[in-house]
C-alpha cells in the first residue's frame, strides 16, 4: 500500500489561515490502514482546527468527510454537489487523491493533509518499512524476492557494498539501524540453496521505465472502452 | 595476467611480477592546487601510482579529474577514483574520456559511501548503474570501443581498471564469490580496504587462490598506519564495514601517547612484511590519510624501495 | 465513607480508560470543558492488558494537539489508581481542579465571549 504519514497542525493551519469554510476529506484505503488519513484521522484534525479558530477569535466552519478512494472518479463524483461551498478542502489522501481532487474540482483550493512516504507495508501496529519503488521493471525474480532497489540505500543491483556491517546497513535513520538490503537476498538466496546465482552479473538496468523516464502511463488496450 | 593491455605503468610493473606500491592523496576542501602538488611530491619517489580520492566520505572537495589531471603534468601516474553516487552514466563516460584525453591510464571503480556522512546529508544520490556495471562500462568502452549507448568512440580511453574488495565485510560468505563477480565483470587489480585483521585476511586470500582468482586479478592490499589509540577505536567502532581487533587496538592503548604513532607505523611495518610473503598479493596500497609524510618511511623500511623503473 | 470531591467535575463512566478515544478527549473541550483527566486502574492492572497504557498514549497526543493550538496540553492529565483508593481518587480531583484554576478557563470559551461582547 501507499504509506503516509501525518502533517504537523501547524503547517495545515498555515495554509488555512483566512479560510471561512473548511472540508477535511478523508480516504478509505491505503491512508486508513496507515492511520494517516481515515476517518479517524479526519475526525482528530477537524476537532483540533475548529478549536484553534474559535480559540482565535474566528467563524470558521470545518465539514468532515472520508470518501471510499480518493483516486477514482467515481468517489470523488460524491461530493461534486457540496463541495462549491467550500473555500479550501485539506486531503488527507496519498499525494495521488489530493491531485485528482485538484484535476476535478478546479476552482478550489485543495491542500495536502499528509506526507506520502513510499510504497510499503505494515510490520506492525505503528511501524510502516518501504518495499518498493515503482521502479517499472520488476527484477525480485532474481533477488529471491527482495527488492535491491527500494531495500539497498544505494539501490546496488550488483551489491552489497563494503559498508554492510552484522547484517546492518552503513546508513542510518537517526539512532534506528536499518537492515542491508543485500544481506537479506543474500540470506534469502541461501536459504533457497540458490546463493550460486548471486555471481550472475545484473547488466545495467534500463530505468526509462522509473522516475527517470517522466511521468508514466500504464496503458492496457484490452480494457480500454 | 601477464599481457599489458594499456600504456598503464602501474599495469606494467604488475606484469612483470614486482609487487607494486600505491599510495592515495584526498583532494582538498578548496581549489588551491599545490595541496595536491605537495602531497604529491612527498610520496612520488616511493610509489608507482597515486589515487585521487572522489569526494570520500561524501565530503565535498576538489575533484578527483582535476586532481589527476595535476599529478599527470607533474609526470606522475594517477589512479583516477570514480564514485557511481554522483553522476549517472552520461557524466560517467564523459569523464572517462576527459580523464582520457590527459592520457590517465588507471581507474578504480567504486559505488562510494552514502551521501548520509557527508556535508551534503540532504542531497540526491544517483546511483544510475553500480561499481560492478562502473567496471563493465569501462571495459566496454575500453575493449570494444564503443559507449553504452553502442556508438563508437573516436580515440577510446586506455585504462586499466580496478575496484576495492572488503575482505572484512558482512556478509561473509559471498565475500570471495563477491570478488570472483568483480573479476567476471572486468576487473584487473583490486585494492582492498585497510587490513589490520591479519588472520582474516589471509583467510580470505586462501579462499580466493582456492578458486584460481589471485591469478585473474592482482591483488593490492591495502593499509592505513594508524595514528592514535583513538583512531584505532574509531575505525573500529564508528566505520563501517572495518574490522579492527581487539590485540590491536589495545597494543595501541597500552602504548604511552606520545609513542603512539610510532606504534601504528610498526603495525603498518609489521603486516606488510607480513603480508609480503601471502601467495596472491601482487602489491599494497598505503593511504596514509593527512599522513603522506610517513609513506616513504614505510616504502623504505619493508624493503619496497627503490621502487622499479621501466625501460 | 463519603469523601468530598469538587463538584465541578462531571464523570463519565467507560469500561476501561482503553475506550477514551483521542477524539473523546478533543471533542470534550470543543464543547467547552476546561479540562479533562483519566482515572485508570495501576499500570499492569488492566483488566484488558494494556487499555490503560493505550489511554496514556492517547492522553499525550491529546496533549501534543492541545499544546499546537494554543488550548494547553497541561488540561488533559491520566492518573492511576487502585479501584478501591477513594481518597486517592479525591486527592486527584482536587489535584485536577486547582490545576485547570490556576489555567483558567476553557480559551475557546473567552475567546466567545469576547466575540459575543
Ligand atoms: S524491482 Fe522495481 S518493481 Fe520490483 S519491487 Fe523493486 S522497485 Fe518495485
Ligand atoms: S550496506 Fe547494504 S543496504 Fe546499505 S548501501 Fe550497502 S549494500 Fe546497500
Amino acid at each position: 500500500m501507499i504509506v503516509a504519514d501525518k502533517k504537523p497542525i501547524e503547517e495545515i493551519i498555515e495554509y488555512l489561515k483566512g479560510k471561512q469554510n473548511i472540508l477535511i476529506l478523508g480516504c478509505n484505503e491505503c491512508v486508513t490502514v496507515c492511520e494517516a488519513g481515515g476517518k479517524k484521522e479526519v475526525g482528530v484534525l477537524a476537532s483540533a482546527l475548529r478549536m484553534y479558530f474559535q480559540n482565535q477569535g474566528e467563524d470558521v466552519k470545518i465539514d468532515e468527510v472520508t470518501l471510499e478512494r480518493q483516486c477514482d472518479h467515481e468517489y470523488l463524483e460524491e461530493i461534486r454537489d457540496r463541495v462549491d461551498q467550500y473555500d479550501a478542502v485539506v486531503s488527507l489522501a496519498c499525494g495521488v487523491g489530493v491531485q485528482f481532487m485538484a484535476e476535478k474540482y478546479h476552482s478550489t483550493h485543495i491542500y495536502p493533509g499528509v506526507n506520502t512516504c513510499f510504497l510499503g507495508a505494515t510490520e506492525e501496529r505503528g511501524l510502516w518499512t518501504e518495499r518498493c519503488q515503482a521502479c517499472g521493471q520488476c527484477i525480485l525474480a532474481t533477488t529471491g524476492g527482495i527488492c535491491p532497489v527500494s531495500r539497498c540505500a544505494k539501490r546496488l543491483l550488483n551489491g552489497p557494498c563494503g559498508g554492510s556491517t552484522t547484517g546492518k546497513c552503513e546508513v542510518k535513520k537517526g539512532d534506528e539501524e536499518i537492515d542491508c538490503g543485500w544481506q537479506l537476498i543474500v540470506d534469502r538466496l541461501q536459504a533457497l540453496d540458490r546463493l550460486d546465482e548471486y555471481e550472475t552479473l545484473c547488466p545495467v538496468k534500463d530505468w526509462s521505465t522509473d522516475r527517470a523516464g517522466g511521468p508514466r502511463k500504464v496503458i492496457r488496450e484490452d480494457l480500454k472502452q | 595476467m601477464t599481457d599489458v593491455k594499456t600504456p598503464s605503468k602501474l599495469e606494467k610493473i604488475l606484469a612483470a611480477g614486482h609487487l607494486a606500491v600505491t599510495s592515495e592523496c584526498g583532494p582538498p576542501r578548496g581549489s588551491d592546487p599545490e595541496v595536491i602538488t605537495k602531497k604529491a611530491e612527498m610520496i612520488k619517489d616511493h610509489v608507482d601510482a597515486i589515487n585521487i580520492t572522489d569526494n570520500q566520505t561524501s565530503v565535498t572537495r576538489m575533484c578527483s579529474l582535476a586532481s589527476c589531471i595535476h599529478l599527470k603534468q607533474m609526470g606522475l601516474e594517477p589512479v583516477l577514483q570514480m564514485v557511481t553516487r554522483d553522476r549517472n552514466r552520461i557524466a560517467l563516460q564523459s569523464d572517462i574520456l576527459g580523464a582520457a584525453s590527459f592520457d590517465i591510464y588507471n581507474i578504480l571503480c567504486l559505488s562510494g559511501d552514502h551521501q548520509s556522512f557527508g556535508d551534503c546529508p540532504q542531497g540526491q544520490n544517483v546511483h544510475d548503474i553500480d561499481s560492478m556495471q562502473l567496471i563493465q562500462t569501462v571495459r566496454h568502452m575500453r575493449d570494444e570501443g564503443k559507449f553504452l549507448g553502442g556508438d563508437d568512440i573516436k580515440r577510446p580511453p586506455q585504462m586499466f581498471v580496478g575496484a576495492a574488495a572488503n575482505p572484512f565485510a558482512d556478509p561473509f560468505e559471498i565475500r570471495v564469490p563477491r570478488l570472483a563477480k568483480k573479476i567476471a565483470a572486468g576487473v584487473e587489480f583490486i585494492q582492498t580496504q585497510c587490513i589490520y585483521n591479519l588472520d582474516k585476511f589471509e583467510k580470505w586470500m586462501e579462499l580466493a587462490r582456492d578458486r584460481g582468482l589471485h591469478e585473474k586479478v592482482y591483488i593490492l592490499a591495502g593499509l592505513t598506519p594508524l595514528k592514535s589509540a583513538g583512531m584505532a577505536k574509531y575505525m573500529k567502532n564508528r566505520v563501517p564495514g572495518m574490522d579492527v581487533p581487539d590485540d590491536v587496538v589495545k597494543r595501541m592503548a597500552d602504548t604511552p601517547k606520545e609513542k603512539q604513532s610510532e606504534e601504528g607505523i610498526k603495525i603498518c611495518i609489521e603486516s606488510i612484511l607480513r603480508l609480503k610473503e601471502v601467495q596472491g598479493v601482487a602489491g599494497f596500497h598505503i593511504m596514509a590519510i593527512e599522513w603522506e609524510e610517513k609513506v616513504p618511511g614505510i616504502v623504505e623500511e619493508t624493503g619496497l624501495y627503490p621502487r622499479p623503473t621501466l625501460e | 465513607m463519603r469523601l468530598q470531591y469538587p463538584t465541578n467535575i462531571k464523570v463519565v463512566r467507560v469500561p476501561c480508560t482503553g475506550k477514551v478515544d483521542v477524539l473523546y478527549i478533543l471533542h470534550s473541550f470543543e464543547k467547552g470543558a476546561d479540562g479533562v483527566y483519566l482515572v485508570g486502574c495501576l499500570e499492569g492492572g488492566c483488566h484488558y492488558n494494556s487499555g490503560n497504557l493505550k489511554a496514556r498514549k492517547r492522553v499525550e497526543q491529546a496533549r501534543k494537539i492541545l499544546d499546537t493550538i494554543g488550548i494547553g496540553g497541561e488540561r488533559v492529565r491520566m492518573y492511576n489508581l487502585s479501584s478501591s483508593d477513594g481518597p486517592l481518587f479525591a486527592k486527584y480531583a482536587t489535584e485536577m481542579d486547582e490545576k485547570i484554576r490556576e489555567m483558567g478557563p476553557n480559551p475557546i470559551k473567552l475567546a466567545k465571549k469576547k466575540k459575543a461582547a
